[in-house]
């Protein structure tokens, strides 16, 4: 799995960054950046809930 | 497309005496297509109640937050989203792009990491409330007491409202919410002295900046001197009587299911459970749109109902029961789309303190009064409670 973000779209409501911090934070901005692109096995549930939790659908996840 | 006569339910939606979210919902949420509402003013709304159809709603394109189009479902002259011309600033009635220059300026003030930072002033806060409530006796009104006045002082003193001028921030700002205790002329002259405040505050920050939101808004320059005060309000509104009236039916429903007590769990799904917001999303078609097979006319009204949605049966296992430990968490009681809460990661931090602190402080809390006699805001715009009456042994 690996995921990309759309920091454009972003609406800095924090919802990954609370449900998966290893994995996504938020720049002096506020917007969406991504710690890790390929998270680890353990961390792929917690990715996904931050996927589809995120108001603005700012996160894509690729199977690969 | 369903062809037959939508149905025409009455309004107001909630009803005295009666449980919430209202048992109709879920009929409302079984039919095909929408349901449609006559508003007080005689406005028509699509309400729309399921899940999967709020998050659409509050995603499309062709559906606006602007009330400047004709037909937006304003719940009443006062009960509503202002125009731009009434308070320009207040943004969550605009729509992308011009939407998101207010939420950008502001995003970096609501972080994770910078609620975070404000974790000890949120204690403090906290702690100086409940050691009020203990020194005057054994018995309290938590709304008032508590609830009300915690939030209060967290977003003055994130505004940078001096603490000495804390308390008349604060008790105005009671005024506005305590709809039953207030004329409308005492809530009229509230909200005039605190726009009086806020612009004089604005004034001060642009002479001598601080450390504080307003000073940091001004030195962007992404924001002009006219628009700040509405923001500024905007965000006094928004978070004030939406945060206490959480914190006060957490509290009520903690002491009915004291195994949660303890658990940090107990905040997200109290924000599910009581989706205190129900009435503040509404909306507007400014193109014809299809929602779950009913035509929706530009210039119809729709108002999408968060706690129809969070209590839908095909989203969440069981959702009339209180259980912290489910495991579905997409809840809408903060909105869906691009207005999606602001101040989310604030209010999750406040109610996690102030429960942790009032069961840590005051392990002997009880309600004063039976469960049925507790007073449920039924004729506003948020779910609430008008008074909570507890009590506790004095050590
Ligand atoms: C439990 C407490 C709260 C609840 C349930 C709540 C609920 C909501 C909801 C449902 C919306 C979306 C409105 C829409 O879709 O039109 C919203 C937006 C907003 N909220 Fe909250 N809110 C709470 C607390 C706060 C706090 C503490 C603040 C800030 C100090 C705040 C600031 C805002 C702002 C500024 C918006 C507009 C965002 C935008 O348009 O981009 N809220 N809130
Ligand atoms: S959840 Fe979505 S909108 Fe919120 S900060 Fe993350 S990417 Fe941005």
């Amino acid at each position: 799995m690996h995921v990309t973000v759309a920091a454009d779209r972003c609406v800095g409501a924090g919802q990954c960054v609370l449900n998966a911090p290893e994995v996504f934070d938020q720049g002096d901005d506020g917007l969406v950046t991504v710690l890790r692109e390929r998270p680890a096995p353990e961390e792929a549930a917690a990715v996904r809930l931050a996927g589809t939790l995120c108001p603005s659908r700012s996160i894509t996840i690729h199977q690969d | 497309m369903t062809s037959s006569e939508p149905p025409v339910v009455d309004f107001p939606l909630r009803r005295p005496g009666e449980a919430f979210p209202p048992p109709r919902y879920q009929d409302y949420r079984g039919r095909e297509g929408l349901v449609v509402s006559y508003l007080p003013n005689g406005n028509k709304a699509w309400l729309v109640t399921r899940h999967e159809d709020v998050r659409a709603v509050l995603t499309s394109r062709k559906i606006s937050s602007n009330p400047d189009h004709p037909g937006f479902p304003n719940i009443s002259d006062t009960m509503g989203v202002p125009r731009q011309e009434q308070i320009p600033g207040w943004f969550v009635g605009l729509d992308s792009p011009e939407h998101d220059r207010f939420r950008k300026a502001l995003i970096p003030e609501f972080t994770v990491r910078r609620v975070r930072e404000m974790r000890p002033a949120i204690e403090r806060t906290v702690e100086m409330r409940i050691d009020a409530m203990l020194a005057a006796g054994d018995r309290a009104d938590l709304v008032a007491d508590f609830a009300l006045p915690v939030p209060s002082l967290v977003i003055s003193s994130l505004l940078g409202v001096p603490p000495a001028d804390r308390e008349f921030f604060e008790s105005r700002t009671r005024t506005l919410v305590a709809i039953r205790a207030s004329t409308d002329q005492q809530r009229d002259t509230a909200t005039k002295e605190l726009l009086r405040y806020i612009n004089r505050l604005v004034a001060i920050k642009v002479q001598w900046p601080g450390d504080d939101l307003i000073s940091r808004l001004l030195a962007t320059g992404t924001l002009d001197a006219q628009e700040l005060p509405g923001v500024l309000i905007l965000l006094l509104i928004a978070g004030h009587e939406t945060t206490a009236n959480n914190i006060a039916l957490g509290v009520m429903t903690l002491l009915q299911n004291p195994q949660w007590i303890g658990d940090d769990r107990a905040v997200e799904e109290s924000l599910r459970f009581h989706s205190v917001a129900d009435l503040v999303s509404l909306r507007v078609a400014i193109e014809d749109v299809e929602i779950s097979g009913q035509l929706v006319r530009a210039g119809e009204g729709i108002i999408p109902l968060v706690a129809a949605a969070n209590h839908d049966t095909s989203a969440f296992a069981c959702p009339h029961l209180f259980d912290p430990a489910r495991a579905e968490r997409q809840h809408v009681a903060f909105g869906y789309g691009v207005h999606q809460c602001l101040g989310q990661n604030l209010v999750r931090v406040e109610m996690e303190i102030a429960y942790r602190k009032l069961f840590e402080r005051i392990p002997s809390l009880r309600l004063a009064v039976p469960v049925e006699e507790l007073p449920f805001k039924y004729d506003g715009v948020l779910c609430g409670l008008h008074e909570l009456p507890v009590s506790w042994q004095e050590s």
